[in-house]
């Protein structure tokens, strides 16, 4: 339960709650908003980011961390697996287990394709099963595509491809019915209508949800479906580098299982990199939202292969992390709390922003609190805000947390920690990537034949900034068009002898660059176990 | 000095903090997961473990990333459980009462003693929900099971072999796909920009140079 200290503040938060109610705050001005990121949001601290110094960004800035995995060798140099024995031989290869994935497997084969996905850990152990709010799509009465072109746009500071975002917003309302039909179980009124809400930054109520496990029933059930198809799913095994055909063509990849620490050769005409995002990674101390693979692998896979990277200098700190219990510490505490009325709190019981700001603006906002203002709550670990939770029951009426948002619910009685009745410490926690690999409207890297992306591990469908919901749709509506695409160009072509050319290429610029890591990438899993072997020093 | 407390992973004694969770406390032994670890925040059902803590009768399942370490905690971790999910196509199932009888006929040997109901870390009413299976009430059993995370404790504490969270899951996609009304406006969405309604609009915006783009954005009217 809370401290002395958090009690107190939490009385002025009680004090200043009836005032509060019904009365929404000021929304900033575009000059406010700029003038706060450029000042707090971690995108613009300069320690927090390197130079890459090889490949096809080289010259461009990206976080230390990833720079660091990028500038490190592969895992196969100097132990070349015999290409020449051949453990899969598909059409389509889907690189991850998650809702990119999965979509892409379940297209690929219901276009015919012979399609495998392999994925480090479980099918389904993935950022999308922890999706909590929703998934956005106009398509009610009031909304239209181009409007959610504009929220989408305007979220993402206009940096988003329009190519790509045309797909997203236009191929949304196809995606909903796409998994409705799956049997996904939306939040609905008796009639059948979608219950819809705000996120951060909407202009229009278009959230849909299936409470707070939006992910989750998304992910299960298209896990489900990749079972019923009978499509082979490899688990607990990596693809630790990409095959090419010698030329620029993709040929297939190298895969590790994770248990027995062999080596696989897996064949294939097309790949579909969806290996999500890079929580793991840890940007700049940040703890994360994340599930424990995200370590940005297919990143690395794609680049050393020859695909340039958009965006990767820019992340998502999602607003509303667990700040306190420290056992739950970084843990997603869904927008959807804000969107069903809880403000945004200072220690002292003030709302001090419009609770639905974009995630960039909100979670600036927070840390100017917890710093510069000095109106932050002190917790074990750090510092944080109020969300103002009973405000959702005074608002919506009795149960609605216990309707809307059960998960969130749960997981603070676990540390009796009644969020109807108390307000919950919140602060950023690292959350998305906003960047990745560069594709064309069709899916396909535009530096690298037969190879796609889809899912987190793209950049420029959301610019510099995602909202809410965009990337539970994301993963659909490319995940399918990659799956689609990719049983197409299977179908039209053969490949050459595999090929791993281009890690010993990647290996002399690296030597010619002068950079050494004493690493290996991609990482695969976090380092989180201590040795006491260490330790003792 | 942290306060620390004794547990007993897969029998073998290590000293950790009390404030860590199971799962944080085995990377503290030194422990790197590559099983029973997934989202870590209680959503994937990954890290499924049992656990008896010393000198008591009663043993306990739980969610290794959302449970704190006591002192005297024997802890196994259950990373796989060979449940039994049937396969099926959805689009020639009937939401009705064969259903189940065909695709999950062991639930009706269900002996009523609870222990799946006991064992679940989410709190569910997994035998009621299993109850509303038998009798073919799917939006019931839909309903009861929605916030299960497929973990399995409830199955490997079943004496009658059955799969609780396949049955929850199908009973799920039947409901989502069959008994709930139909979106009217999502449908009538999807044929409209089918139809190429939306065409030529999404295009002009596409083309607008970014400053009419920031006005557009700016000035644009939020539903409240």
């Amino acid at each position: 339960m809370f401290t002395p200290e958090m009690l107190e503040s939490v009385k002025k938060v009680e004090a200043t709650r009836p005032a509060r109610i019904g009365k929404e705050p000021a929304r900033m001005s575009a000059e406010e908003k700029d003038l706060l990121l450029k000042k707090f949001h971690p995108d613009y601290r300069e320690d927090g980011f390197d130079t890459i110094k090889v490949g096809p960004n080289a010259g461009q800035k990206a976080p230390t961390e990833l720079v660091r995995l990028l500038h490190s060798n592969s895992r196969l140099l100097g132990r070349e697996p015999d290409l020449k024995k051949t453990d899969y031989d598909v059409d389509v290869l889907v690189i991850g287990g998650g809702g990119a994935g999965a979509s892409a497997a379940l297209e690929a084969n219901a276009a015919g394709a012979d399609v495998m996905i392999v994925t480090k850990l479980r099918l389904g152990d993935a950022n999308t099963m922890m999706a909590e709010g929703g998934i956005q799509a106009a398509d009610k009465e009031n909304d239209s595509p181009v409007q959610h072109y504009i929220d989408a746009f305007g979220g993402g500071h206009f940096a988003a491809r329009p190519e790509l975002l045309r797909r997203l917003v236009m191929e949304a309302p196809d995606a909903i019915k796409w998994l409705s039909d799956l049997g996904v179980m939306f939040d609905k009124d008796e009639t059948g209508r979608m219950i819809t809400t705000h996120g951060g930054g909407t202009s229009r109520k278009r959230m849909h949800a299936c409470k707070d496990y939006s992910g989750a029933e998304i992910m299960r059930t298209l896990r489900d479906e990749v079972y019923n198809r009978k499509i082979p799913v490899v688990e607990f095994t990596s693809a630790v580098e990409l095959l090419t055909d010698g030329g620029g063509r993709v040929a297939g990849a190298v895969l590790l299982n994770m248990e027995t620490g062999d080596l696989l050769v897996a064949r294939a005409k097309t790949v579909v990199i969806a290996t999500g995002g890079a929580g793991r990674l840890h940007y700049q101390n940040f703890p994360t939202s994340n599930h424990y693979g995200a370590t940005a692998d297919g990143l690395i896979l794609g680049y050393r292969v020859g695909a340039p990277l958009l965006y990767q200098d820019t992340i998502q700190y999602h607003p509303t992390g667990v700040a306190y219990p420290s056992q739950i510490y970084g843990a997603l505490v869904t927008e959807k709390v804000r969107s069903l009325g809880a403000m945004l709190v200072n220690a002292e019981g003030e709302a001090f922003m419009h609770p639905l700001e974009t995630r960039d603006v909100a979670a600036a906002a927070i840390i100017r609190e917890c710093t510069e203002r000095g109106l932050g709550v002190v917790t074990p670990l750090g510092s944080g805000v109020w969300l103002d939770t009973p405000m959702i029951e005074e608002l919506g009426g009795e149960g609605t947390i216990e309707r809307r948002i059960p998960a969130m619910l749960r997981m603070y009685m676990n540390y009796d920690i009644d969020m109807r009745r108390v307000p919950i410490l919140v602060y950023p926690t690292l959350h998305y990537q906003n960047g990745g690999l560069e594709i064309g409207g069709d899916g396909f890297t535009k530096a690298v034949d037969n190879l796609l992306v889809a899912g987190e591990a793209v950049g420029g469908i959301h610019g510099r900034n995602r909202l809410m919901g965009n990337s539970l749709l994301d993963i659909i509506v490319f995940g399918r068009g990659a799956g689609r695409a990719a049983a197409a160009r299977a179908k039209e072509i053969t490949i050459g002898e595999p090929s791993l050319e281009h890690i010993r290429r990647y290996a002399r610029a690296l030597e010619d660059a002068g950079v050494e890591t004493g690493g290996v990438s991609p990482q695969l899993l976090p380092d989180y176990a201590r040795h006491e072997r260490e330790t003792a020093v | 000095m942290e306060n620390m407390v004794d547990v007993y992973f897969f029998g073998k004694k290590y000293s950790v903090p009390s404030s860590l969770t199971i799962m944080t406390a085995m990377e503290y032994a030194g422990y790197t997961l590559k099983r029973g670890c997934g989202c870590r925040h209680g959503f994937c059902g990954a890290c499924a473990t049992i656990y008896r803590i010393k000198g008591k009768n009663e043993l306990r399942t739980c969610l290794a990333c959302q449970t704190q370490v006591e002192d005297g905690m024997y802890v196994a971790s259950i990373p796989y459980f060979p449940t039994d999910k049937r396969t099926y196509d959805v689009n020639e199932l009937r939401p009705d009462e064969r259903v189940m009888m065909e695709l999950y006929p062991e639930i009706y040997s269900c002996i009523g003693c609870n222990a799946c109901t006991k064992a679940c870390p989410q709190g569910l009413h997994v035998m009621q929900y299993i109850a509303y299976a038998q009798r073919g009430n799917l939006k019931k059993c839909a309903e009861e099971s929605f916030d299960c995370v497929g973990c399995g404790c409830c199955s490997v504490r079943c004496p009658a072999g059955i799969s609780h969270p396949m049955v929850g899951l199908l009973a799920r996609r039947l409901t989502g796909k069959y008994i709930e009304p139909e979106a009217e406006h999502l449908n009538a969405r999807v044929e409209e920009i089918h139809e190429g309604k939306f065409d030529s609009l999404i295009e002009a915006v596409m083309q607008k140079p970014i400053e009419e783009m920031k006005e557009l954005y700016n000035e644009r009217d939020i539903e409240k």
